[in-house]
């Protein structure tokens, strides 16, 4: 928890995602630009999950789209409660090729209880993203 | 040969070309344990790594998206039967409950509709109950055929 405050105050991104084990294994960092946070997918090749093409795992870019929007809630939110995913649902635009994967994502319904998100992930081009999502978190208390 | 050495005989195939050959599954640690018609189970053992909660142990909801997506992908396989390549369309995973740290969570997912293009699937992930499930995720899957020499 003390880190989501410093999180907050300095800007510091990289006690985030290094807390997670799972951000990680996968290479999950957060940055930030003009426009908020944006979250970061560093390529490496165990995140191939089609070796054919090669793409990315589809779990993957479902993971940094989730990851994204969490980190985005944290960012924004008021309180200090680890928000819950009640549900996500990801739509594959284009099979993600074997570089550096970026997501954005903004709260689309910020709820009391419940809190609404979008997420998009690209590569090399915004203006093509490779998947998208839309997401519930619960933001209180312990079952939903 | 037996129906189940069939099937046996398919499940070591399809082992080595969907998860020994395929690196974030290699990563990640699933097997794929069972499979049927239509259908397939896989499990996604309990590792330090995955922890998506680092106070509780708490497995990230990604490591079960990875799970269910590739569970998803095996069952559109057993259903077809035959050589196609497919693409993920969507996926929707609700999260029921948190899954229990140190155990490995089991995926079985059921391609229950094909139509020419689309392939529609529902996935239970889950420890030892199937009535007690941690996620249920719900997928659709563009099948692509080989379309050689066909205009259309």
């Amino acid at each position: 928890m003390r880190r989501i405050e410093t999180f907050r105050e300095t800007g510091d991104t990289t006690g985030m995602t290094d807390a997670i084990p799972y951000s990680r294994f996968l290479g999950v960092s957060l940055l930030r630009d003009e426009e908020g946070l944006l979250g970061k997918l560093t390529y490496s090749d165990h995140l191939v999950g089609n070796p054919e093409l090669p793409a990315l795992h589809g779990g993957t870019i479902g993971a940094l789209l989730e990851m994204t929007a969490i980190f985005q809630l944290l960012w924004e939110a008021e309180t200090l409660v680890l928000p819950k995913t009640i549900n996500i649902t990801v739509q594959y635009l284009r099979s993600a090729r074997p570089i550096d994967t970026y997501a954005r994502s903004i709260i689309t319904k910020r709820g009391r209880r419940v809190v609404t998100a979008r997420v998009e992930a690209w590569q090399d081009d915004p203006a093509r993203p490779v998947a998208m999502a839309n997401a519930h978190f619960l933001v209180i208390g312990k079952d939903p | 040969m037996s129906d189940e050495a069939l099937w046996n005989e398919l499940l070591l195939k399809l082992s080595r070309r969907f998860m020994e050959a395929v690196p974030h599954n290699r990563a990640l640690g699933i097997s794929l344990d069972k499979l049927g018609p239509g259908e397939a189970y896989m499990t996604l053992p309990y590792s330090d790594k995955i922890i998506g909660h680092p106070e509780t142990g708490v497995v990230h909801g990604g490591a079960i998206t990875s799970l269910m997506d590739a569970c998803c992908g095996a069952a559109v396989y057993m259903k077809l039967l035959e050589r196609a390549r497919i693409a993920t369309l969507d996926l929707r995973i609700d999260y029921l409950r948190p899954a229990t740290p140190g155990q490995a969570v089991v995926a079985h997912a059921e391609c229950y509709k094909t139509t020419r293009n689309v392939a529609f699937v529902r996935c239970l992930a889950y420890h030892d109950d199937p009535k007690d499930a941690v996620a249920s995720a719900a997928a659709t899957f563009m099948i692509l055929r080989d379309t050689k020499g066909d205009a259309t």
